[in-house]
C-alpha cells in the first residue's frame, strides 16, 4: 500500500517536474512523501516552509520574525495571542499553531493535552549555554533556586516522546525550550509616594488607600497579593504558588475586607490599562509588567520598577513544538529554535528588560553601554534607548533593582497554576464582584 | 412569486422566503447554544472535556453564593440603566415628537440623536476615562470652580462611571422604538383628550403613555439583553472592581473552564429568557405592532 503510494506520488512528481532531471525529481518527491530523508534537497525546499509562531505580544514579536525570516531563508509568521488565548488554542486548535510561546505556568496547565511534542535537546546546539537558572533551577551560586510556584525547571522536562507527564529530573527532551525570563515587582510613582519603598507591604498600606492596583489575572494577582500579606504578617505561606484551600479562603477574605476599605483603585487586565492608570495617577503603586513601566517613562513620567526586599516573583517562556510537527518543517523549527539562541532576539528583548535564555550571546550583541546598564547592574554612559530606538532612560541611570544576578538571584516564587485553581478562580470572583 | 410559479411553488414560497434568516439564526445561534447546553453537561478535568453527563458543574455553580451575588450585581445594573434610559428616551421622543412642529427639523433632530453612533462602543465608552478621572476634565473644572477641594474618586471605576456608560451607550435603542410608537399616534386623540377637558398630564398618562408602551417595551427588551450580557464596559469602567456574569465566566474560560462557563451560561439565558417573557406578558408586541 504505502509502496503504491509512494510511486504515485513519485510518477507525478516526474510529471510535475519535467525539466528537473530525472533522478533528483524521484528523490524530492520521495522526500516530500517522507519516505528517505535527503539534507540536500531539504536546502532547496526549506524556503518554502512557513511556520506559524503564536505567543504573547511581549514574547512574539514581529520585528524578530522578520529577522529571522531573513536570516533563515524561511517564512515565520508571527502571531500574538495572550497566554490564556493561547492555552486554548494548544488544547482545542493545535493545527492553528507550528510553535507556541507558552509560559511555564501555561505549560504546565496543557503538557497533559498531548499536542506538544518534546524538545531533543541534542538538536538544540547551543542547550549547553543555557542558563542554569532555567536549565535545572539552580542559583548562581550553585544553589537551589525558590521552589514555590512553577520554577521552570518543573515542568521542562519529559521522559518519552509520547509522555504528557513531567519528569523529576532533567532527561534529553524538553517540554519546551526556554527563551526569555524575568523578575516581576511593584511599579511605583516616586513622584507621588515621595518616599522609599522597600517592602511588598506598602500595596496594602493604608497610606495609599485608594490608590493601589493589582492585576486581574486571578493565578498572578494572588500571588501579588501573598507576597503583600506575607510581608504584613498575616500569615506565612507553605507555597504561594500552590495555595491549600485554606489559604486561598485567608488570602482572598484579606482582599476582601482590603476591598471593602477603598484600598483599590482598580485592577487591570491589559497591558495598557496598568500603562494609563500609572501615567493618569490614578494609582501610585501596583502590580506591572516591565515594559509598561517603560512605557510610562517615556512618556516623561517618573516610574520605578521597585525592587523590594521580600523578593521577586518570577516568569519565563518556552517555545513548545506542536505534535503535528514532521520532517522539513519539523526541521525548519528546530533551526529556527537554534537560531533564537544566538543572540540578535536577546540583544532585542534585553532593551524592553527582559532576560535570554543564554545570556552569553545576548550580551554580546548589545553594546558595552547597553549591556552595562541592562545586565551588569551599571549606570547608562549615553540614553538607553527601547528596541524601536525611543529613549527611555538618560545617561547616568541604572536599572532598577540592580543586576541580573541580584534580581535573578532573588526570587521569592514563580508564576504558577494551583492544584486548588479552579476554587480559587471561584473565590476570586467573589473578592472582584465583592 | 411571480405568475409563473406553479401552485405546489407558491406554497413552497413563503418556507423560500423564510430560509435565509432561519439557516443563519440556527448556524449562528441554535448550533452554538445547542453546544454550550451541551457543554454544561460534560465531564472535564482541568483541560479537556469529555461527552458525560453530569450535574457537577450546576452544582458548583448554584451552590455558589458567588453566583447570586453575580446575578445582583449585573441586575441592578440592567435595572438603573433601564430606568433611566427610560426616562431620557420618553423624554427625548415626546420633545421630538410633539414639541417639534416641522418634519425635516424632526428629523434633523433624531439624526443628531445617531450621531455618537458613528464611532464604535469601545471609543465612546473610553473617551469617558480622560473626563472623569481623578485629574481629569470634570474633577479639574469643580477644583477650579471652588466646588471641591479633593477631585471626587466615585466618578471613574466605581458603579456610578459603569452606568453612566450604559446609560451613554444604551440610550438610543430606548429613543428609536418610542419615537416610533408616538410618532404613531394620531394627533385627534390628544386634541379629542384637550376637548374633553383633560389636563396635559392626564393626557400624558392616559393616552400617550399607554400607546407608546410598545415602543417602552421593545426598548427594554433592547437594554435589558444588552446590559445583562455585557463584560467590557463593567471590566473597563469599573477598572475591574465589579463584576458582571459574563465577567466572572470570562475569568473561567481564560483558565479553560469551559463546562462551568457553559453552565453559568445556561443560567444567564434562562434569566434573560424570564425578564425578555415578563416584558412581553406586560405588554403584547405582536398585537400592538399589528395595529
Amino acid at each position: 500500500m504505502s509502496e503504491k503510494m509512494a510511486s504515485k506520488a513519485a510518477a507525478q512528481g516526474v510529471t510535475r517536474r519535467e525539466l528537473l532531471k530525472g533522478t533528483a525529481a524521484l528523490t524530492g518527491a520521495a522526500v516530500g512523501s517522507g519516505v528517505i530523508g535527503a539534507p540536500m534537497i531539504w536546502a532547496q525546499n526549506l524556503k518554502d516552509v512557513t511556520l506559524n509562531q503564536v505567543g504573547p505580544s511581549y514574547s512574539v514579536i514581529a520585528d524578530i520574525a522578520e529577522k529571522a525570516s531573513a536570516d533563515l531563508g524561511f517564512k515565520i509568521v508571527p502571531q500574538t495571542s495572550e497566554t490564556t488565548q493561547l492555552m486554548a488554542k494548544v488544547v482545542n486548535q493545535p493545527e492553528t499553531i507550528d510553535i507556541a510561546d507558552l509560559e511555564f505556568w501555561g505549560l504546565q496547565k496543557v503538557y497533559r493535552s498531548g499536542n506538544l511534542q518534546p524538545v531533543d535537546i541534542t538538536k538544540i546546539k547551543m542547550w549547553g549555554d543555557i542558563t542554569p537558572l532555567m536549565r535545572d533551577g539552580k542559583s548562581f551560586d550553585g544553589s537551589d533556586m525558590a521552589r514555590q510556584g512553577t520554577l521552570p525547571v518543573k515542568v521542562l522536562y519529559t521522559d518519552s516522546a509520547e509522555s504528557t507527564e513531567f519528569a523529576a529530573a532533567p532527561t534529553g527532551l524538553a517540554t519546551a525550550m526556554p527563551t526569555i525570563y524575568n523578575a516581576d515587582t511593584l511599579g511605583i510613582r516616586p513622584d507621588l509616594v515621595g518616599r522609599e519603598i522597600s517592602s511588598w507591604v506598602e500595596l496594602f498600606n493604608p497610606e495609599f488607600k485608594g490608590k493601589t492596583a493589582l492585576v486581574n489575572i486571578p493565578s498572578i494577582g494572588i500571588m501579588d497579593a501573598a507576597m503583600a500579606l506575607e510581608a504584613r504578617g498575616d500569615l506565612k505561606y507553605v507555597d504561594k504558588g500552590n495555595m491549600t484551600k485554606e489559604e486561598i479562603d485567608k488570602t482572598i477574605d484579606a482582599l476582601i475586607a482590603l476591598k471593602k476599605d477603598g484600598q483599590f483603585r482598580a485592577f487591570w487586565s491589559t497591558f495598557d490599562e496598568s500603562v494609563n492608570l500609572m501615567a493618569a495617577g490614578e494609582v501610585v503603586i501596583q502590580s506591572m509588567w516591565s515594559p509598561a513601566v517603560t512605557a510610562v517613562k517615556s512618556r516623561n513620567i517618573p516610574c520605578v520598577y521597585q525592587g523590594l526586599k521580600e523578593g521577586y516573583r518570577g516568569w519565563g517562556v518556552g517555545m513548545g513544538l506542536m505534535r503535528h510537527l514532521e520532517g522539513i518543517k519539523l526541521e525548519a523549527a528546530y533551526e529556527y529554535l537554534n537560531w533564537y539562541l544566538t543572540g540578535w532576539q536577546g540583544a532585542f528583548i534585553a532593551r524592553q528588560g527582559y532576560y535570554s535564555s543564554v545570556p552569553e550571546t545576548a550580551k554580546a550583541n548589545l553594546s558595552e553601554n547597553e549591556r552595562g546598564y541592562w545586565y551588569e547592574g551599571k549606570a547608562a554612559t549615553e540614553d538607553i534607548k527601547d528596541p524601536y530606538g525611543n529613549i527611555m532612560d538618560k545617561a547616568g541611570s541604572s536599572r532598577d533593582g540592580g543586576s541580573f544576578e541580584q534580581r535573578m538571584g532573588n526570587i521569592a516564587c514563580w508564576n504558577a497554576v494551583m492544584d486548588e485553581d479552579r476554587y480559587m478562580i471561584q473565590r476570586w470572583n467573589e473578592f472582584v464582584s465583592s | 412569486m411571480s405568475g409563473r410559479s406553479s401552485p405546489s411553488g407558491s406554497r413552497l414560497a413563503p418556507y423560500l422566503q423564510v430560509a435565509p434568516l432561519a439557516f443563519l439564526m440556527l448556524t449562528m445561534v441554535g448550533i452554538p447554544l445547542v453546544t454550550v447546553v451541551m457543554l454544561s453537561f460534560w465531564e472535564f478535568d482541568g483541560i479537556a472535556v469529555y461527552p458525560a453527563f453530569t450535574w457537577a458543574n450546576y452544582a458548583e455553580v448554584l451552590g455558589s453564593p458567588v453566583t447570586l451575588k453575580l446575578f445582583l450585581a449585573t441586575l441592578k445594573y440592567a435595572l438603573l440603566t433601564l430606568v433611566a434610559t427610560t426616562v431620557i428616551g420618553f423624554t427625548c421622543s415626546y420633545f421630538l415628537v410633539f414639541h417639534v412642529r416641522s418634519l425635516k427639523l424632526q428629523i434633523g433632530l433624531f439624526l443628531l440623536c445617531t450621531i455618537p453612533f458613528w464611532t464604535s462602543n469601545v471609543i465612546r465608552m473610553v473617551s469617558w476615562i480622560p473626563f472623569l478621572g481623578r485629574e481629569g476634565l470634570f474633577n479639574s473644572m469643580l477644583i477650579q470652580a471652588g466646588l471641591i477641594d479633593r477631585p471626587l474618586d466615585i466618578l471613574l471605576y466605581s458603579d456610578f462611571a459603569v452606568v453612566l456608560t450604559y446609560i451613554h451607550l444604551f440610550t438610543l435603542f430606548m429613543i428609536v422604538p418610542i419615537f416610533n410608537s408616538m410618532a404613531k399616534i394620531d394627533s385627534n386623540l390628544i386634541e379629542a383628550a384637550r376637548d374633553a377637558g383633560a389636563t396635559p398630564a392626564q393626557i400624558l398618562w392616559n393616552v400617550i403613555i399607554p400607546l407608546s408602551k410598545t415602543g417602552i417595551a421593545l426598548g427594554s427588551i433592547f437594554v435589558v439583553t444588552l446590559v445583562m450580557g455585557d463584560f467590557f464596559v463593567v471590566r473597563v469602567m469599573s477598572g475591574g472592581q465589579s463584576a458582571s456574569v459574563v465577567s466572572a465566566m470570562k475569568n473561567n474560560i481564560d483558565q479553560l473552564y469551559y463546562p462551568v462557563a457553559s453552565a453559568m451560561a445556561v443560567l444567564l439565558v434562562a434569566v434573560v429568557l424570564l425578564m425578555v417573557t415578563a416584558i412581553l406578558r406586560v405588554v403584547d408586541i405582536r398585537s400592538e405592532l399589528a395595529r
